[in-house]
């Protein structure tokens, strides 16, 4: 397998530039000659297939939810980057392209993060032409916010609800298209195979959640824009249906898949209360401008947290990293609560959280303006855990968020299987080892609006008058067989056990052994646990019900089916990796203060595994990365 | 401290869209009171599934509150009894042992039934295919601070824009009626600076389309009482005074005061 990044020649900042003027075009009375299928209609595949819509191609989109609105896009509350510097604080595509690969520790490619960058500030302005109500100050100039990991104000945000207006906007854009004709939209249908013919992409097989039928869908090319795979934790911050099927049945058709390992665990979410409990809600990053963070300096420390004094309590954020404090990047401010709580001096019923204290803040500015920055956190908060952070400390916890892997992806998004792309998080492009905050919203928006319409016509250009391949071909016919094979096998199995109980227990290998922290010892263990579970899926499973209309418990099981062979790859990738870099932590590799230890010597690379055949023996290629730009350093935010 | 529940519920099953539905009486004992009403009913499945019974169906996926998926009539309340929450951030502390819970799908026309506790709000998305946009294409926006908004209204399109489309406001509303929502994306774009342009053909075309399906206003209130965003009705004032003015505005002078 050949990993070629295509990295267009020339100075850093010239290289989009010219990859956009030296690209081959499709001149706009030709698009509609061409089909394209979407998959996923959240912010990178909905801004995709509406843009390319525009343009004039003929799109597919497809979506498992009821509608394109609800993708988990949705759910990002904070903000988005982007370098307008309209705070005068020295901010400057530059610095938005150093910040993203140092935050990402030196593991993303500089070319991709650099044109990230760039386009962030056309984001906006799109954004905000579509009617986007980003957050305006009293002059009617819009309002900034500060993110972790970076030490200018450059966060734009619509209150705590940031993903929810830009994915409306997008939608909104989606609906015209629709309306126009331009795209076809396909709702409640989930891809469960890719179909390659000849070496190229050639279209898709789908599930009709409402019927059950199987069914095939051909074009000239086909983008996933299918989101991340933090659900094979069970319990994420994720919702409930995001799962990894689409990138997971390319991958088994020959897309690799790169980094598997990077997952971020976000560090401030409401600490689980129970077993029972079938998610983890987020609380924004952006909560840490104002809340400090601390822990009782003593294990044995039970007084609730008003009576605990100034002299017993540890600010470990600002007493480790006096320089960006409580707004120390993702991965570092997950691991300092886990050394905090790993010492006993957790809080909460259950010790399993830190506080994030807003006294400060309120007494500093008045609860009117805490209520005016974070009111719908503070209520969301109080909801699910019956305590006001206005009187008590909230409590936190690090929960897995986001995954910085995903398929391999060149500069032009474009996977191994020529005609293939991925966009979003669906790909591994853009964040290295570790996200910053408010960057996921950039990266999905660039990728849908700007990246990928610009790139595709490289691919398209030369298959002027050609058609897709019909779908009798044999590859489709297989393929659909296949699928129906596999969704009739579920419900044949007849076991004991439901795939939530199947996930549930998945999810507790994975969080224990390729977690926050992970050993040789543990992930070895994982290698060897979850072969052994999987094979008990196969045989001991239950789904009740039937095939031939809505049945969640089948859609489970075809994706927890597919939950066990990335477990697999991530685990295999954790423990070839023999450094520590952003989200992954081997506790073998650290400095002598607990810090993340890089073997830049050995591992300045991306790890691009190739499907085999069997889960447990992927191959691992490497894709060499060079810093030319930014000079690989010790990450430092103390 | 956590106490545990038992509980009676009465769910709507229906096989599918043409199908006849009825009342199934299910014990729910043992609930923990710190779960959200939505983990409840994933334990209820878990636990039909062990029976070797079919798991009720139902819409859900954020859990936030923010993705709009999840619905339910929890005793005749849209999103059940705690004002301004959406179903499934909805605790089981809100609820007391011994209870009975009578849980339904959305119930109006213009929602068919797809299975059980599902049904089908596509109706809400022609709606906003119909003109809940503004036109503007992908590449030829403007520096996004060259037209300042004042803060005021950039806030009030933001209440109007909080809208998550769950469709509780149809649900709770009497006559069916889609006004609450149609409203809150009439107000969201017609309140904008960027709007303007759009701003009658756009009413026009959304509450043409929307009473294509829906029934009609007449200022109950319900839908506001059930909106899990608090919505306000005043929106839907917003929209009459811009659908009446779309019918005699001479859109050829829209530029002159």
């Amino acid at each position: 397998m050949e990993l070629n990044s295509k990295i267009p020649e020339g100075p850093i900042a010239d290289k989009w530039t010219n990859y956009k003027f030296d690209r081959k075009l499709v001149n706009p009375a030709n698009r509609r000659k061409y089909d394209i299928i979407v998959v996923g209609t959240g912010l990178a595949g909905g801004a995709a297939a509406a843009t390319l819509g525009e343009q004039g191609y003929n799109v597919k989109a497809f979506t498992f939810h009821d509608s394109p609105r609800r993708a988990h896009s949705i759910a990002a509350q904070g903000g988005i980057n982007a370098a307008k510097n309209y705070k005068g604080d020295g901010d400057s595509i530059y610095r938005l392209f150093y910040d993203t690969v140092k935050g990402g520790d030196f593991r993303a490619r500089e070319a991709n993060v650099y044109r990230l960058a760039e386009e962030s500030v056309n984001i906006i302005d799109q954004a905000t032409a579509q009617g986007v109500p980003f957050a305006r100050e009293y002059g009617g100039l819009l309002d900034n916010r500060s993110f972790g990991g970076a030490q200018v104000s450059r966060t734009f945000y619509a209150r705590g609800q940031t993903g929810q207006q830009l994915l409306l906007g997008v939608y909104q854009q989606l609906a015209r298209q629709i309306g126009l004709g331009n795209v076809s939209l396909y709702n409640r249908t989930e891809l469960i195979d890719v179909v390659v013919v000849d070496g190229e992409a050639a279209g898709i097989v789908v599930r009709d959640l409402l019927t059950g039928q199987v069914q095939s869908h051909s074009a000239h090319a086909v983008v996933l824009a299918t989101g991340g795979y933090s659900n094979v934790f069970f319990l994420s911050t994720n919702a409930m249906n995001c799962n990894v099927t689409a990138a997971w049945r390319a991958h088994r058709r020959g897309a690799a898949f790169a980094n598997p390992c990077y997952t971020q665990i976000h560090p401030t979410c409401i600490p689980q209360s129970d077993e029972f409990q079938s998610k983890l809600t987020l609380m924004s990053e952006s909560l840490r401008n104002d809340g400090r963070i601390w822990a009782p300096k003593s294990p044995d420390d039970n007084r609730p947290a008003d009576q605990i004094p100034e002299a017993d309590r540890d600010y470990y954020l600002e007493r480790r990293y006096p320089s960006f404090g409580n707004l120390a990047p993702r991965d570092v401010a997950s691991r300092a609560a886990l050394v905090e709580v790993s010492k006993g001096k957790g809080v909460g019923p259950l010790k399993n959280g830190v506080y994030l204290d807003f006294s400060d803040a309120i007494n500093r500015l008045g609860e009117h303006t805490i209520e005016e920055r974070y009111g719908n956190l503070f209520e969301m908060y109080e909801r699910i855990t019956d305590e006001s952070p206005y009187k008590v400390p909230m409590r936190i916890y690090p929960a897995p968020h986001y995954t910085m892997g995903g398929l391999w992806v060149d500069y032009e998004l474009m996977t191994t299987v020529p005609g293939l792309y991925a966009t979003g998080e669906a790909n591994f492009s853009d964040h290295g080892a570790n996200r910053l905050g408010a960057s996921a919203l950039m990266q999905g928006l660039a990728d849908g609006y700007f990246v990928l319409p610009n790139t595709i016509s490289n691919y398209l250009a030369p298959k002027l008058g050609s058609t897709p391949i019909p779908t009798d071909h044999p590859e489709f016919q297989a393929a659909e067989a296949a699928a129906k094979s596999r969704f009739d096998g579920y419900l044949a199995i007849g076991g004991t056990r439901s795939p939530d109980a199947f996930h549930h227990e998945l999810g507790k290998i994975m969080l224990e052994q390729c977690g926050m922290e992970r050993t040789k010892e543990g992930l070895t263990q994982a290698l060897a646990d979850i072969p052994v579970l999987h094979e008990e899926f196969k045989k001991d499973l239950r789904v009740t019900g039937d095939g031939e209309s809505t049945n969640q418990t089948l859609e489970k099981a075809g994706r927890i089916d597919d939950f066990f062979e990335l477990a697999q790859a991530m685990c295999l990738d954790a423990l070839t990796r023999e450094e520590s870099c952003g989200g992954h932590f081997r506790a073998e590799h650290q400095t002598d203060e607990g810090e993340a230890e890089r073997d830049d010597e050995h591992f300045a690379h991306v790890a691009a595994w190739e499907w085999t055949g069997d889960a447990g023996k992927p191959n691992r290629h490497t894709e060499p990365l060079t810093f030319d730009n930014v000079h690989l350093a010790v990450r430092s935010y103390k | 401290m956590s106490t545990e529940l038992n509980l009676t519920l009465k769910v709507w099953r229906q096989a599918g869209p043409d199908a006849p539905g009825s009342f199934d009486t299910i014990k729910a004992e043992g609930i923990n009171d710190e779960m959200s009403f939505l983990e409840m009913l994933d334990i209820v499945n878990e636990r039909l599934i062990s029976d070797g019974k079919e798991a009720i169906v139902f819409d859900h996926d954020c859990r936030e509150g923010i993705c709009g998926t999840c619905s339910l009539m929890i005793n005749g309340q849209a999103h059940g009894p705690q004002k301004g929450t959406a179903t499934c951030q909805l605790h089981m502390r809100k609820f007391h042992d011994g209870q009975e819970i009578v849980i339904e799908p959305w119930r109006a026309t213009a929602f068919p039934i797809v299975k059980d506790l599902m049904v089908d709000r596509s109706a809400f998305d022609r709606i906003v295919e119909a003109g809940g946009f503004i036109t503007a294409e992908t590449g030829g926006a403007n520096d996004a601070n060259l037209i300042p908004i004042p803060k005021p209204v950039a806030d009030s399109a933001m209440d109007a824009a909080a809208c998550i489309g769950c469709g509780a406001c149809v649900a709770a509303c009497p006559n069916s009626a889609a006004n609450l929502f149609t409203s809150a994306k009439v107000s969201h774009l017609n309140l904008l600076p960027q709007g303007q342009a759009e701003r009658y053909s756009r009413v026009e075309a959304m509450v043409d389309t929307m009473e294509d399906f829906f029934g009609s206003c007449t200022n109950h209130g319900e839908c506001q009482e059930a909106c899990p965003k608090e919505i306000s009705i005043d929106f839907i004032a917003l929209m009459n005074k811009d659908y009446l003015a779309s019918k005699f505005k001479n859109r050829r002078f829209l530029s002159r005061k």
